[in-house]
């Protein structure tokens, strides 16, 4: 239903490619001011969704509501020029034969010059980029080039900011600044928006709320610490964070039982005492001390400042992950004592294939 | 690597360079000898043409280029953006097909439409015959020859345009939308600015061969400075007159190759963005989608199919009485001389290529830059700049032999020497451009990862170098062999008496109107013209 606290809601959206299912049933809603993210691995959808949310690509089935308009269904197509809705592109597509503050002014073709010239300072200045104004898209660099085209798509102050992938371009070293920039930015100009990424730590850092894609479905749609501590299914789990499964059983109200002892906690599984289920363990939840009478075998670690993240052989031979403060440094081969420190169990029907 | 080794090796590269400075030197003399008829102009040519000529020369070659370049502007940027970024019925057979027209010689398609609309032509008569009172406008005007050079010439800005459109198009479009504009309005604010440079460049290149055309002129009777050249050296028989006429074009074509280098240098900075993959287009619906399938389709029909159809009719006609040993007198010619000057090109344009490789100085990239500038100069003013000199070395040649107590006639004219020179020289960029591209793609460090397998200097050659070069090798090679055979201007003024090929023959029965006679040579020069375009249909799968 839409409401009038979100700005934007698709409703059972669908899109196909020939006989491909690109976008299947998707429904999430927004709320004014937010940031969502589309978090998935390439050709889950996510860029389609995004897509069709723009206006260039038609929905087969569904709705989307933006304000209390409906833009989109099977037989309502609103032009994409008409949905006042911003884009960052992947590759920026800036206009090449334009200066970055003439690209700023290309959406602002309606107003008079002179509200045109203050936007365009206003723009240059929230992007930090004064003093490039007069400079064309090819003399400015990957991340001034992404700043440029993020000030054209805010200039015409869109209802909704749609942004593609926009650090994939980009230096590793740079990308986690220009993200902390950017949403500075969104927040700034209090839009809401929405982005496409197949990097968690950049959704993380950028959103508000996070929608998990595979196949073409909406996974879960959540903020991050749900994400990471209670996923919805598997594959959120798999994708999200790292982590281990481990074989249980359920021994009795919250409790499950696996090989290194028993976890209470809660969890939403509707199971039955001794049923058999699927537990994750993150890092996090295995931690080192050297008193425990639970042993694993190191059989490999990854140096990470100031953690070494292990992965353990426990007798059973199944292998788990550890996150150990790096002055612990254990060799390969050798017993490490560990606990488990969960306040919250994760788990899953077991799969036949376990 | 021994200091004897390391010797030789400079000696060689030096070798390199000192070659391509003949060849460049080879460009630059009948530029030279040109360019200084225009410094010393004898006052009595200059005040006959001035008086006769002059002017209509002047007025003529004006609005043929006007209306060329429009019209292939309009032609070629409209079918390159339907075909780059819409999508209507028979869009991918259209985007090949629209390319046949460069294996068709702008003459063949002017024979075959003068013949065809004219008094005596199939579809007068037929009006005739059926009563109808119209009658088309008349096809030998200005306006007809600007008509078979747009449907001649648009495939160089299709191309160009195309290429351009479907490295940004759609998304420049989609980037404008999201800021407010609509198709229309992003295709002219946006995809059309974006894509100027290229599309200038495609019309620079249509200039540049409508300047240098001869033979469709000739078919119209339609004066240029080309046919003015050939008729002042063939018709008032003064060599003075022709390398002056010549000295004008040169100077017309400087200006235009000028042009051309700028809108290839903007470019540069413009290529932004990557394609990824194919990109949805823009359906065309209903009656706009039949407006583009009619458009696309009536250029390719007057440009290809109409034109091939007839002059296959009127081959098959004349097959049984000229198939004859003349004939293949003509084929044969047309294949040596091709032959030759493809083989001689490729080797200059291997030796161009590797003085290049092995030396980045300034003076390798400007002999480079002169040796490839042929492409530009109008067959006649190179035949009149190759003649000069040879005929002047040949005299002296023989006077000094005649000193000395030898009687021998004149050594170099009267042989394919002087043909052959301003042949190579007209199509060394032609040759160039493929095998320095594969050569470039040889890196240094190829040549140092076979190096450090341990494989040695000769078998890097042959087990490196010329695997990747052969490619390249056989397409400037085909590229140069077609163009040869094509060409007609230098070969009618430098050929040896009585030497005919296939184009000469051509220009023959055109100049009487015999034009069924003229459409058997015309098929086998058309059908080695198809060579190229298939390359290039390969070329753009992978």
């Amino acid at each position: 239903m839409p409401n009038t606290d979100f700005l934007l809601t698709l409703d059972r959206i669908s899109q196909r490619f020939g006989d491909r299912q690109i976008v299947q049933q998707m429904s999430f809603a927004l709320r004014s001011g937010d940031i969502g993210c589309l978090l998935g691995p390439s050709g889950c959808g996510k860029t389609t969704a995004l897509r069709c949310i723009a206006g260039f690509e038609q929905l087969h089935h569904g709705s989307i509501t933006l304000g209390n308009q409906v833009i989109a269904s099977h037989d309502i197509h609103m032009p994409a020029q008409n949905r006042h809705i911003g884009m960052v592109f992947q590759d920026y597509a800036l206009f090449p034969h334009l200066t970055a503050a003439q690209n700023i002014a290309f959406g602002l073709h309606k107003q008079s010059k002179a509200e045109q010239q203050k936007r365009i300072a206003e723009m240059l200045e929230l992007v930090g980029l004064e003093s490039s104004a007069k400079l064309y898209p090819h003399e400015l660099s990957g991340g001034q080039q992404q700043r440029i085209a993020l000030a054209r798509a805010l200039a015409p102050r869109p209802k909704l900011l749609l942004l593609d992938e926009p650090f994939s371009n980009l230096d590793i070293s740079l990308r986690e600044r220009l993200c902390m920039d950017v949403r500075a930015i969104l927040k700034q100009e209090n839009t809401t928006a929405i982005m496409v990424t197949h990097d968690q730590e950049e959704a993380f850092m950028i959103a508000d709320i996070i929608g998990v894609m595979a196949d073409g479905k909406l996974q879960q749609w959540d903020s991050a610490y749900n994400l990471y501590h209670r996923p919805a299914n598997r594959f959120v789990a798999d994708f999200i964070g790292e982590g281990a499964f481990l074989p249980g059983k359920v021994v009795g109200d919250s409790k499950v039982s696996v090989e290194l002892g028993t976890i209470e906690g809660e969890f939403d599984q509707n199971c039955q005492l001794g049923c058999d289920v699927e537990v994750l363990l993150r890092p996090d939840d295995v931690v080192h001390d050297d008193h425990s009478s639970l042993q694993a075998i190191v059989a490999t670690k990854a140096f990470r400042g100031a953690m070494i993240l292990y992965t353990l052989t426990l007798p059973s031979g199944r292998e788990i992950l550890s996150l150990v403060p790096s002055h612990h440094n254990h060799c390969i081969g050798k017993p490490i004592g560990i606990r488990l420190d969960t306040d919250h169990v994760i788990t899953f029907a077991a799969s036949g294939t376990e | 690597m021994s200091l004897a080794t390391q010797m030789t090796r400079s000696v060689t590269r030096r070798g390199w360079r000192s070659a391509a400075m003949l060849i460049s030197l080879a460009v630059l003399m009948p530029v030279a000898v040109i360019l200084w008829s225009l410094l010393s102009p004898d006052p009595d040519t200059w005040n006959h043409l001035r008086e006769h000529l002059l002017w209509e020369l002047v007025n003529n070659t004006f609005w043929l280029v006007l209306g060329t370049a429009t019209g292939t502007l309009v032609i070629g940027v409209s079918l390159a953006w339907l075909t780059a970024v819409c999508d209507f019925p028979g869009r991918k057979i259209f985007s090949w097909a629209l390319m046949l027209p460069l294996a068709v010689p702008a003459y063949v398609t002017a024979f075959v439409l003068v013949g065809l609309l004219d008094f005596t032509g199939p579809l007068q008569t037929w009006l005739r015959d059926a009563g109808i009172a119209w009658q088309p406008p008349n096809i030998r005007s200005r306006g007809g020859a600007i008509l078979v050079m747009v449907l001649a010439f648009y495939p160089y800005v299709y191309l160009i345009a195309r290429n351009a459109f479907a490295t940004q198009g759609k998304r420049a479009l989609e980037a404008a939308q999201s800021l407010g504009y609509s198709v229309r309005a992003g295709f002219f604010k946006v995809a059309l600015p974006m894509a100027r440079p290229w599309i200038i460049g495609g019309v620079m290149l249509v200039i540049m061969e409508t300047l240098a055309d001869f033979g469709t002129v000739s078919v119209f009777n339609y004066n240029t400075f080309t046919t003015g050249i050939y008729k002042a050296w063939f018709s008032m028989f003064s060599l003075p007159a022709a390398s002056q006429l010549a000295s004008l074009l040169i100077l017309l074509v400087f200006v235009i190759v000028l042009l051309e280098q700028q809108a290839r240098a903007r470019m540069r900075y413009t290529a932004i963005g990557k394609t990824s993959g194919e990109q949805p287009r823009l359906q065309l619906r209903g009656g706009k989608a039949w407006a583009a399938t009619i458009f696309a389709g009536s250029v390719l029909l007057l440009a290809f199919i109409i034109p091939m159809t007839q002059l296959l009719l009127w081959a098959k006609t004349v097959v049984s009485q000229d198939l004859d040993t003349r004939y293949f007198e003509f084929l044969w010619h047309s294949l040596m001389l091709s032959g030759m000057a493809a083989v001689l090109v490729a080797g200059a344009a291997m030796i161009l290529a590797l003085a290049n490789r092995y030396h980045q100085d300034w003076l390798t990239r400007a002999m480079v830059r002169i040796a490839t500038l042929g492409y530009a100069l109008p067959g006649p003013v190179l035949a009149v700049g190759a003649f000069i000199p040879i005929a002047w070395f040949d005299n002296q040649l023989k006077a000094a032999l005649n000193y000395f107590g030898f009687d021998v006639g004149l050594i170099l004219q009267g042989t394919l020497f002087t043909m052959l020179i301003a042949l190579c020289v007209r199509f060394m960029a032609v040759g160039f451009s493929p095998i320095d591209g594969n050569l470039q793609r040889i890196t240094r460090s190829i040549d140092e990862s076979a190096q450090s397998l341990g494989i040695s200097n000769l078998q890097i050659v042959r087990r490196v170098h010329v695997p990747i070069l052969r490619g390249g090798l056989f397409t400037a090679m085909a590229l140069v062999f077609v163009d040869v055979m094509k060409e007609m201007p230098i070969t009618l003024m430098t050929r040896p008496f009585g030497w005919d090929t296939l184009a000469i023959r051509v220009f023959e029965m055109t100049s009487e109107g015999e034009w069924e006679r003229a459409a058997l040579p015309s098929v086998a020069i058309v059908l080695a013209g198809l060579i190229p375009i298939l390359l290039m249909n390969r070329h753009a799968q992978h």
